[in-house]
């Protein structure tokens, strides 16, 4: 039953929805909701692994007519990922979202978030991916400017018409290419589109449909509404959106330039990879401005997205492996580090790196649990990033890509340097009031333990390296060649 | 026929852009509303136009006739129109909120997202006596 | 504010008319022209006609259960008619039809009470919307 990753967050929004005089109940739902989306996202994991591409046509109408839903392992790696950052999101909720955002609704949307999330992993159909996009950001929307202060609304602005720019982007993108194939199911469209006489066309939808999905992961340069509303919500849902929101652009953009455009890669992957390039560098400069914890990490989200790029630049099946795995880790590391930057704000009030000081010598633990996220972001062994660096590195080599590479890799020293320069900041640095400093504000253990839990697992990604890169390799194999696809969907050999 | 409607789609994106440049939120909310109009007579437009008709099978034949209308972008753009009701409706309770919090509609006065909100105050009223809107 | 007497005389009788137009669209909404949406949308507006000539207030009085409520039912009974055919053996939200036809109603299916789901979560979204643009 592969609907269940959509089918579940449905029906815990619903549960939420009629338990909305009643908190205690929402949370519950909310952790066995997540729980169980999380038990399902294995078992999908599992079965494809073992069976390959699963597909379910939905209305049993049969694909190319009927929505269709496919669940390669790209697709079950990330509804799994997603998964588990949506549980560990939906406990360090329990403490740490107010009264009145849950009564405004936070838990429902939280559910139909989910919802449009796992609905993009596996749909089939490039219209549903359209459907499930809108879903997913009218949530958003709604989280992000949810409890209604200033500069939540403000920020809030600034995202909405952006996104609804890149949707009606995407809208129109979808109608010419509608228009040159007469078919929007993926499959088909990948069997179709090489066979037709269409010139350039097909690059001009191509670069439409990299603009529209580009907006959405913030890529170079497109990314302005990132740094400008992801800082403004509660940390909480910062960390949901930066876990979950770009990197669904990015799998659409893996999806549609593994599957569908890939006549001209000598010119379209050569733009992805230059915008790579770019998107890195102003994503780490950007950061190094800053002396917000939020925004800081909010322009790391944008260079990591680079590096998710590099490897769909690069084009060949090491490289896109090595994305894979780069996205497993990028998720795991940044969602705990905003929520780290949560559990700060909480003892200390403050986000500014001016303002903190001293965690290093009274909050030994927290220290660790920020530390070890943020090595990994920059890529010391043994940790997941440094592996993911690595097998993005070899893959440029091979193919003889040395200015990315060096690219890639002066960025990453950047990016130590900019953790370095939390870490002297906020952990080692003497505190600014020793007196208030030393009244601790209490920490739920909701926050402590989530916290703990989701740096545990990316310390796993890390020593667990080999076996995850070797199940990206198979990901990547089933991306490199699109006939397992439309064989697997359509039941044809293009 | 196809030409007429590539021409109004041609002008409703140009006029949705320029609306939506413009600094007053009603004004970018109306470019939003005519960029959906222009996406929709795209879409429309991408099934080949045929006159008069209807994609509908007569009561006593199994084939529809010989030339028909294609029916899937008309259901796209069905879907396209309820996804767009939903988002103006919340895009209009948001704008309505950010002027019950401003007092304004203007976006340059929404800085608090890049500089603190008191220094935002001040930067604006000089901005404001410069440029009028 | 001003209420008009005609308006509100007009209203206590054209919202329950509205109300059954509603069902009528729903009801034939699968081959013929209407459907979940539509309903849902002339049901609000008739809800609406009766907000603004007398009050959200009498509105919100007038409902028998909270706007949320209304989609939670919704999203549920659109979640149930996807499973049913599953219970059946067939793929998930596959069309399932009774045999013969009930009298007034017509066919009746899984499609209709995907469509109930519909008409339901309209009604609620856009009530609960204007209810809340209506009361501040």
């Amino acid at each position: 039953m592969i609907a269940l990753p959509i089918l579940l967050p449905l029906l815990f929004g619903a549960l939420c929805l009629m338990a909305w005089q009643n908190p205690r109940w929402q949370k519950a739902f909310s952790l066995l909701g997540t729980a169980a989306q999380f038990g399902a996202a294995i078992w999908l994991l599992i079965r494809v692994q073992q069976n390959g591409i699963q597909h379910l046509q939905v209305g049993n109408w049969p694909a190319p007519f009927g929505i269709v839903l496919v669940v390669d392992l790209l697709s079950a790696i990330m509804v799994t990922v997603a998964a588990a950052v949506a549980l560990v999101v939906a406990a360090y909720s329990q403490a740490a979202i107010d009264s009145p955002r849950v009564q405004y609704g936070y838990y429902p949307l939280f559910f139909f978030l989910l919802m449009g999330v796992n609905g993009a992993f596996i749909t089939g159909d490039l219209f549903n991916l359209y459907v499930w996009f809108e879903v997913m950001l009218m949530s958003s929307f709604v989280m992000l400017a949810l409890g209604g202060e200033r500069p939540q609304i403000e920020g809030a602005i600034k995202y909405v018409i952006l996104n609804l720019l890149s949707s009606t982007l995407f809208l129109s993108a979808l109608g010419l290419l509608y228009n040159l194939a007469g078919t929007l199911n993926m499959a088909d469209l990948a069997l179709r589109l090489p066979g037709l006489e269409t010139g350039n066309q097909i690059t001009l939808i191509a670069m439409l449909f990299l603009v529209a999905f580009g907006i959405k992961s913030a890529i170079f340069p497109l990314f302005f509404w990132l740094p400008a509303s992801y800082h403004t919500p509660p940390v909480t849902i910062t960390a949901l959106f930066s876990g979950l929101l770009t990197k669904v652009g990015v799998y659409a953009l893996f999806r549609v330039f593994t599957l569908l455009f890939v006549q001209d890669t000598a010119y379209t992957h050569t733009i992805l990879l230059i915008i790579a390039g770019f998107t890195m560098v102003t994503g780490v400069f950007g950061a190094a401005a800053q002396t917000d914890l939020r925004r800081l990490l909010s322009f790391h989200i944008i260079s990591q997205i680079g590096y998710l790029l590099m490897g769909l630049g690069m084009f060949s099946q090491p490289a896109l492996a090595a994305s894979i795995y780069f996205m497993v880790h990028v998720i795991l590391a940044k969602t705990s580090l905003f929520l780290v930057a949560g559990i700060v704000e909480k003892m200390e009030g403050s986000y500014n790196l001016k303002e903190l000081g001293g965690i290093y010598s009274t909050r030994f633990g927290v220290a660790l649990l920020f530390l070890l996220p943020a090595l990994s972001l920059a890529g010391l062994p043994p940790l997941s990033g440094f592996f993911a660096k690595l097998a993005l590195v070899v893959a440029g080599f091979d193919l003889h890509q040395y200015a990315i590479v060096a690219v890639g890799l002066g960025v990453s020293l950047m990016t130590l340097y900019s953790m370095t320069k939390i870490w002297n900041e906020a952990f080692w640095k003497e505190p600014k009031d020793p007196i208030r400093h030393a009244k601790h504000k209490p920490i739920s253990s909701w926050l402590w333990a989530s916290t703990a839990v989701l740096v545990f697992i990316s310390l796993l990604a890390g020593l667990l390296a080999e076996p995850l890169l070797n199940l990206a390799n198979q990901a990547a194999a089933q991306l490199a060649d699109p006939s397992i696809y439309i064989q697997a969907v359509l039941g044809v050999a293009p | 026929m196809v030409f007429l409607l590539a021409i109004t789609a041609g002008v409703l994106f140009a006029a949705a852009i320029y609306m939506i440049l413009r600094r007053s939120l009603m004004k970018t909310l109306v470019g939003l509303l005519l960029l959906s109009y222009a996406i929709n007579l795209l879409l429309f437009t991408s099934a080949d136009l045929v006159p008069a008709r209807p994609a509908l099978v007569d009561a006593d034949s199994l084939l529809p006739p010989a030339m028909y209308a294609d029916p899937v972008p008309q259901a796209f753009i069905l879907t396209a129109i309820v996804i767009s009701f939903g988002l103006t409706a919340f895009a209009i309770t948001l704008m309505r909120q950010v002027y019950n919090i401003l007092g304004s509609d203007d976006l340059n006065e929404m800085r608090c997202t890049d500089v603190p909100c008191e220094e935002v105050e001040i930067a604006s009223e000089e901005e404001l006596l410069e440029e009028p809107l | 504010m001003h209420r008009s007497i005609l308006l509100s005389a007009a209203a206590r009788y054209l919202m329950p008319l509205m109300l059954v137009f509603s069902v009528f669209l729903l009801i034939r909404g699968h081959n013929e022209v209407g459907g979940g949406f539509v309903g849902g949308l002339v049901a609000t507006s008739a809800l609406m006609l009766y907000a603004i000539a007398l009050s959200p207030a009498a509105l919100r009085k007038l409902l028998p259960v909270e706007p949320h409520l209304l989609v939670s039912a919704g999203l549920i009974s659109a979640l149930v008619s996807g499973l049913i055919p599953m219970l059946a053996g067939k793929p998930f939200m596959t069309g399932l039809w009774l045999k013969y036809p009930i009298p007034v109603i017509g066919k009746v299916g899984t499609p209709l009470l995907f469509d109930t789901g519909v008409y339901l979560v309209v009604i609620g979204v856009v009530t609960w919307i204007l209810l809340t643009l209506a009361e501040e």
